[in-house]
């Protein structure tokens, strides 16, 4: 038996070992890559490490104790019959609670402290949870983006969210979540999570949520929908892709130019199947359709800037034509439940719809 | 022997009143708490096996990245009914199985205060069970979760969720009326002499629970209607459109979701505490304490469910309010298991499988609950929640605890209940088996967690290195398997003994082990007096003045306190059997199948439901 | 397998001896009405919780007539006074008269539900229903819980009346009738609770109306 427990113990070191080791740990809660990831991770460190201690003191108690008073064959007496020690009792109820307030005082301060609205030069986004992607407006830069969240380095990004549904609408002009109506049609809970930023924060229907993330370094920090919304779920990520202040500051001035009308031949002619067919759900800023009317709907991602953007249908897929072309042919038949019908699209057409969308950098 | 009667004979009225005593129609019209015991224990196991087999398939579904061998709809049927099946058709009824079977003779009473009652509960649960489970074949299984939150479950277009409504609104009427026919069990109906405080821990345990189930039940049961409204009348009350509010499926789920979980575990807690001091041959250490802990853990435990909230955006006072009550909650269970180990302290253990299931219980409980603690710690919360770090923490308090536990007791108790016993060296092989496969399944989940693994989803990308541990996870999910399958040839096994068993084959403390493996019809043949705490175990054996235990000499002082309490009797009257409860109960599942399929099913179940009572009521419990 | 013995001393029933001292049919009803406490108070929850919320009319301003609902919780009010006749004159082992006022109680509480039927009928033509808002969803269910659980204690009442025709609700078995008072007084003490946070705390203008 004892034998056996070095095992288990072993193997439970090399998992802890493991965990801080683990390569591509692109969405790990170990890795704070941001001041309020590291709130968090900072309040967790230590109590792991208490409550370690204690799994070590009890499970060796109990290991001793079951290992030290086993029945010897040759025992024929009883071993004495007692019933409680009241001094005992008063000890094991003081000493935890003694460590639980040790625990719990940080974790009160943590809690107000990640709660408050941050102060001074602040970067504020609106998150909207459609199923099963994120869309990201920037109200002060007049941006709309989808499943890509874009953000500078040097100050906090204060999120603002609220989950919609398909029965909505929307100007151009990105939103803040107050300007929806009641009306938000098939919204469910969902909950938005880039543990290398932030932890994460339901965002519900009928409901404004908001969260502060901000990432020390440039890089792309993966994250997910972490509340179970439905059928794609498991399809529901983003991408927080984060800038040196003024690559941040470029990145606002490609996003804010208009669309490019495209170029005559297969863009020119993926563009009219586009206006016949996607223009109902998808919004390119800066482009008409043949009446001159903007594109404007949303109950779709944006398509204004979708070749800068690295990964689509709820970054379920990286931006290849590849992937474009397997979507476009069938949606639902690629994410269950995909509110995008299938068109029943020619050959022909989705090459020139695939190069239409080349087109919009 | 005390003569025993069940009388028969019916005076007027329509049905003659059923009289087996053996074959499936006695098994069918049975009140007797014994038999409905077995039925609950059964029917769990039964669904043990479901509910198993839907994790092994997640398992697989989740043992390597990308992965189609269940698709999304798929995916979400299996795993909302995973989980659907573990907590309200396996843990619950298979610690109603313990309650049903035990309280009573525990308590030394003949039966439990409303043996039709418990009958009914029994129907009700089984058809509740079977109509979750119908629904695979009737448009689409419950596929939002089992926490089924709006407005998902409401605009869910499947049938599946008003299923799972309609199906745990039948199961919640069994529990209640239950829990009600427990409670007024213990209160009212113990042997003369047995004061609240020389009642066994798992009988307070049971008195805690009963309590839990009877003020948690409503709230949830409101919750289920109102979701049902708005899936099948359109109402609003989750409307987001109309000023609905999802959270407040929330609040009344949770507030009903917290002291379930506590339902689940203190069974199992109970259950240990007999089997500990009867294996460490000394009483359970600091039983007040233990027993003050279950009480405050049940009052506490109204207070926290907001801690399944913290990542809502309920506001920091709310948050810290809950997170407080949180960890003040983590001191009385800490208190249980020091008394634990403080029975084991100084003892003379007997390793016999029961022994070690209650072993491993306060083991892999330590591990559940420290990693509960971490939970409450808000902060760390907003990652570790709807990660399978969560998953790992429930797992290792209601599997590592709740179902060890249990095992713990079929073993201690299948002589009492079937006079042979599960064979010790196979039950040894199915304890390790089922160890070692549980820490393999559930351990690398905390790792999973903290890893950025969320839950319910039905697969993850190679690129975030989740691979290996959801491989180890799977192997010892099949590990488990292997175990229970051990346990099923052991079980079915031991029948192929013949009945041979002594009233108290392993030198046990409490009153079930007075009277003879299986007991009579009328569990008694003499209601015993009870003078103290561990009664049997004062009869056999008395302490000196240095602590020392001696025999007591057969025939010596104890015996002349021995007498019966109610000193008259020599003829038992039994509660006759019955055919109503299962009649009413039948009307339940008729009258779901109607909200969902039309009008004939709603009048035929009520017809049924209504026969069911005016025949009950109108029979007498005795004839 | 049939008997000569039919005793009255049944042991597993509330006719022995119990631990309190109380029946134990008395003291399941009391751990039922605990239980449905919740159960209502889960629902009132709801109603206020939703006070003010609805996006659309009608309010509740524009249907209830406090007047005429009044009336009716003093219905239901006087019912609980002739059920405790009732159980007065059991106890003085006079069933004919228990009979009586069980009627009584009946009829009252029959008023009662049809008294709501003719309110509900009512908010239905003024467009008040179940799906028009959330105060017709929360409103509704509220109430139609009550008015389902004041039904069943109507048939309650009936089968005791039945039952005491054919010579089983004797004076010493009294209990029966206190019992099923004891949940009628239940139903009447929440119709109180929820004419009060229902119908007489006003809820004030909600926005957009």
């Amino acid at each position: 038996m004892r034998r056996r427990t070095i095992l288990v113990l072993g193997l439970g070191a090399l998992a802890v070992v493991a965990a801080a080791c683990a390569p591509n740990a692109t969405q790990s809660a170990l890795e704070p890559k941001g001041p309020y990831a590291q709130e968090s991770y900072d309040l967790f460190v230590p109590v792991f490490w208490v409550a370690t201690a204690i799994f070590f003191i009890v499970q060796g108690i109990l290991l001793f104790f079951v290992i030290r008073y086993r029945h010897r064959k040759k025992r024929t007496t009883m071993p004495p019959q007692v019933h409680g020690n009241t001094k005992l009792e008063i000890a094991w109820t003081i000493l935890p609670a003694i460590i639980l307030a040790g625990v719990a005082v940080p974790t009160v301060a943590t809690i107000w402290d990640l709660a408050a609205e941050p102060e001074g030069d602040v970067l504020q986004v609106t998150v909207l949870a459609h199923q099963w992607w994120w869309e990201f407006d920037y109200p002060e830069q007049g941006i709309i983006t989808a499943n890509e969240l874009h953000i500078p380095t040097d100050r906090p990004v204060y999120l603002t969210m609220c989950a919609v549904g398909l029965g909505y609408e929307q100007q151009i002009a990105p939103s803040t979540c107050q300007e929806h109506p009641a009306a938000v049609g098939d919204s469910v809970i969902h909950s938005f999570w880039v543990p290398e930023l932030a932890g994460t924060q339901d965002v519900i229907p009928s409901r404004t949520t908001y969260l502060t993330i901000q990432a020390d370094e440039p890089g792309t920090y993966e994250g997910q929908c972490k509340e179970f919304c439905g059928l794609s779920h498991a399809y529901m990520k983003f991408t927080v892709v984060a800038h040196d202040p003024s690559d941040f500051d470029a990145w606002v001035a490609g996003q804010q130019a208009p669309a490019v009308a495209p170029p005559a031949g297969d863009a020119g002619a993926g563009a009219i199947v586009f206006y016949s067919t996607c223009t109902g759900c998808h919004a390119i800023a800066g482009l008409e359709d043949p009446d001159g009317n903007p594109l404007i709907a949303n109950g779709g991602p944006s398509l204004t800037h979708f070749e800068s953007r690295q990964c689509f249908a709820g970054c379920m897929l990286a931006n290849t034509d590849e992937n474009l072309r397997r979507w476009l042919e069938n949606p639902p038949a690629v994410k269950a439940g995909s509110w995008m019908p299938d068109y029943d699209l020619s050959e022909q057409e989705l090459d020139q719809m695939v190069a239409f969308l080349n087109t919009l950098e | 022997m005390a003569s025993v009667s069940i009388p028969t004979e019916r005076r007027g009225g329509l049905l003659r009143r059923p009289d087996a005593t053996t074959g499936v129609w006695s098994w069918l019209t049975t009140v007797d708490h014994k038999r409905i015991g077995i039925l609950y224990g059964i029917t769990a196991f039964l669904f043990f096996i479901v509910g198993g087999t839907e994790a092994l398939l997640i398992r697989l579904q989740l043992a390597q990245p990308d992965q189609t061998i269940l698709n999304p709809s798929v995916y979400n049927e299996i795993f909302t009914m995973h989980g659907i099946t573990m907590v309200f058709l396996v843990v619950m009824p298979l610690s109603a199985a313990f309650f049903n079977y035990l309280l009573p003779l525990m308590i030394g009473a003949r039966d439990v205060a409303f043996p039709r009652l418990n009958a009914f509960s029994y129907w009700a649960f089984l058809f509740a069970g079977t109509f979750i489970y119908s629904s695979w074949f009737l448009g689409g299984a419950p596929n939002g979760g089992w926490f089924g939150y709006a407005p998902n479950s409401v605009v869910d277009p499947t049938r599946g969720m008003t299923f799972y409504a309609i199906g745990l609104l039948i199961a919640g009427i069994a529990s209640t009326v239950s829990a009600v026919n427990l409670a007024v069990t213990i209160i009212n109906m113990r042997a003369p002499g047995m004061t609240l405080f020389r009642m066994p821990v798992f009988v307070w345990m049971g008195l805690v629970v009963q309590l839990l189930l009877a003020f948690s039940l409503p709230i949830i049961t409101i919750g289920l209607v109102e979701l049902l409204f708005d899936r099948l009348f359109s109402t609003h009350f989750f409307d987001p459109a109309a000023g609905g509010d999802p959270v407040l499926w929330q609040h009344l789920f949770w507030l009903f979701g917290h002291p379930e979980v506590y339902i689940l575990i203190l069974p199992a807690f109970g259950i240990i505490s007999e089997v500990l001091p009867v294996f460490a041959r000394k009483p359970l250490f600091g039983y007040q304490f233990v027993v003050f802990s279950g009480i405050a853990i049940g009052f506490i435990g109204f207070g926290v469910w907001a801690h399944h909230m913290f990542a809502v955006g309920l506001g920091p006072v709310a948050n810290t309010a809950f997170a407080v009550s949180t960890i003040i909650i983590a001191i009385p269970t800490g208190v249980k298991i020091f008394n634990w180990l403080g029975t084991l302290w100084k003892g003379d253990i007997w390793f016999t499988t029961a022994m070690l299931f209650s072993i491993g219980v306060i083991s892999m409980f330590v591990i559940g609950g420290l990693s509960g603690v971490m939970h409450a710690v808000v902060p760390s919360d907003y990652q570790q929640t709807d990660t399978y770090f969560i998953v790992a923490h429930f797992h290792y308090v209601l599997f590592g605890g709740a179902i060890l536990g249990l095992f713990a007791g079929m073993y201690y108790w299948w002589p009492k209940v079937f006079g042979r016993f599960l064979n010790e060296r196979w039950g040894k092989i199915h304890f390790w088996t089922t160890l070692i496969g549980f820490n393999l399944a559930f351990g690398p989940m905390h790792i999973l967690g903290l890893q950025g693994m969320p839950r319910r989803i039905q697969s993850y990308p190679e690129s975030l290195g989740l691979t290996f541990w959801n491989l180890v996870s799977t192997i010892g999910a099949f590990t488990i398997a292997v175990g229970t399958l051990v346990f099923l040839v052991i079980a079915i096994a031991s029948f192929r003994k013949p009945k041979q068993m002594v009233a108290d084959p392993w030198d046990a403390r409490t009153l079930e082990w007075l009277t003879t493996s299986p007991p009579p019809v009328h569990n008694f043949d003499e209601i015993p007096v009870v003078h103290s705490l561990d009664e049997l175990w004062h009869r056999k054996y008395a302490e000196t003045e240095g602590g020392r235990v001696v025999p007591v000499a057969a025939g010596g002082s104890g015996q002349e306190a021995h007498g019966d309490g109610h000193g008259d009797s020599h003829a038992i009257h039994l509660p006759s059997p019955s055919y109503y409860p299962l009649v009413a109960a039948l009307g339940l599942p008729v009258l779901g199948y109607g909200l969902i399929f039309g009008l004939p099913f709603v009048v035929a179940g009520l017809v049924i439901l209504l026969v069911g009572l005016y025949g009950w009521v109108l029979e007498p419990s005795v004839e | 397998m049939a008997t000569a013995e039919h005793q009255v001393q049944v042991p597993v029933t509330d006719h022995a001896a119990t631990s309190t001292g109380l029946p134990n049919m008395k003291l399941a009803i009391w751990l039922f009405l605990a239980s449905d406490c919740l159960l209502f108070g889960a629902l009132i929850s709801t109603y206020v919780l939703y006070r003010g919320a609805s996006v659309t009319g009608p309010y509740p301003a524009d249907v209830f007539d406090i007047p005429y609902t009044s009336v009716s919780s003093f219905v239901l009010l006087a019912s609980s006074l002739t059920m405790v006749l009732a159980l007065a004159s059991i106890q003085r082992g006079d069933p004919a008269r228990m009979r009586v006022w069980l009627l009584a109680t009946a009829m009252l509480g029959l008023t009662f539900v049809g008294g709501q039927v003719y309110e509900f009928t009512t908010f239905a033509q003024e467009g008040l229903t179940l799906s028009t808002n959330v105060f017709g969803t929360s409103f509704y269910v509220l109430t139609g819980f009550h008015g389902a659980h004041v039904t069943v204690g109507i048939l309650m009442l009936l089968t005791v009346v039945g039952m005491s025709f054919g010579g089983r609700i004797t004076q010493d078995r009294a209990e029966t009738v206190e019992i099923v008072g004891l949940y009628w007084h239940f139903v009447d003490i929440v119709w109180i609770v929820i004419f009060t946070v229902v119908y007489l705390i006003p809820t004030g203008t909600p926005p957009g109306a």
